[in-house]
């Protein structure tokens, strides 16, 4: 949340931190008041307050704040789990949305299953049925895999179009990283 | 991909530093000198000294990982300079939301295709708790 710009009583936790005056217009003290040490801190760590101020320069002021948060969010997971960062969490998230899809899948399939198991068996070539005379289950409009692969299954690799990000060191199938947004993105 | 950092090439962050790639650099093994584009993005978004305190941080089995998650956020940052890799957390947190709306129903409509004296079908269902609050310990303020 950004605070009220620094005042002369308070230095902002970056100026604080770096051991230097905090002037008004300081490009920090909207987004790291004093209350958070921990956030300049790890953000500092990670990402060196120089880098911090050139990435801050080249957003618009209304996207600082957004910027500054997922900084601190990125710097805080790397401070925790220095080998994989918040990439850990996108590499998990993946796992998940893979697991839940087979689960769906398998739901779909069984739904097929049973929705087939209630359509009453065609008559006999011989006698013809008014038409209205076969009642067949709907089924629902849900995402069917088109496949009947038995009760409990094998699911086919799914590729999931809308995630923009690659892992090159996982064997999931991804899609190449493609623009994000730069310039001012505006994914959430 | 892993280089050997003992070729008469000098490592990609050498050459981009313009110094002398000694036998022992660092960077050496995981910045191979034709892959360019993977230290600049480092460079750029953490800096070449931070990078180097974090791989000094890590048992050396494990810098090759740690480099390519440096390479694959700073990569995310640069194209998107508000959220970085942040927003593709966003992104699947938002797609695990909706294939769980998905499955309940799907479920549902099994249930009610099985109420009338079927044997029990165990359903499958995942917790949400476990991958809705990922990382539970993580301040989220987005």
């Amino acid at each position: 949340m950004a605070s009220s710009s620094s005042s002369y009583n308070s230095p902002c936790a970056a100026c604080k931190f770096l051991r230097r005056k905090c002037m008004p217009g300081c490009i920090f003290a909207p987004y790291f008041p004093p209350e958070e040490p921990q956030k300049f801190a790890n953000v500092h760590k990670i990402f060196g307050a120089s880098n911090v101020t050139k990435l801050l320069n080249e957003l618009l002021p209304h996207q600082r704040e957004d910027a500054v948060n997922s900084l601190a969010y990125e710097a805080e997971a790397r401070v925790r789990d220095p080998v994989y960062g918040c990439v850990g969490a996108i590499s998990f998230l993946q796992r998940q949305v893979q697991r839940l899809q087979k689960e769906l899948d398998a739901a779909n399939t069984d739904l097929l299953r049973y929705s087939l198991a209630d359509i009453s068996p065609p008559p006999p070539a011989s006698l013809s049925v008014p038409q209205g005379m076969i009642s067949v289950q709907p089924i629902p409009q849900r995402q069917f895999s088109g496949r009947n692969e038995g009760f409990y299954r094998q699911s086919p690799t799914t590729t999931y179009s809308s995630f923009p990000y690659s892992l090159p060191w996982t064997d999931t199938s991804s899609v190449d990283m493609s623009e994000g947004g730069g310039g001012g993105g505006n994914h959430m | 991909m892993m280089a050997s950092g003992y070729s008469n090439s000098p490592c990609a962050a050498c050459k981009f530093l313009r110094r002398k790639c000694n036998q022992d650099c660092i960077f050496a093994p995981y910045f191979p000198p034709e892959e360019p584009h993977k230290f600049v993005n480092v460079h750029k978004i953490f800096g070449a000294s931070n990078v180097s305190k974090i791989l000094n941080e890590v048992l050396p089995h494990q810098r090759e990982d740690t480099v390519n998650s440096l390479a694959y956020e700073a990569e995310a940052r640069i194209k998107n300079p508000v959220y970085g890799c942040v927003g593709a957390i966003s992104v699947l947190q938002g797609q695990l939301f909706r294939l769980q709306k998905e499955l309940d129903a799907t479920n549902a409509d099994l249930i009610r295709f099985t109420h009338e004296g079927s044997s029990s079908l165990g359903l499958g269902h995942v917790h949400s708790d476990d991958f809705f609050n990922y990382p539970s310990n993580l301040s989220n303020d987005m």
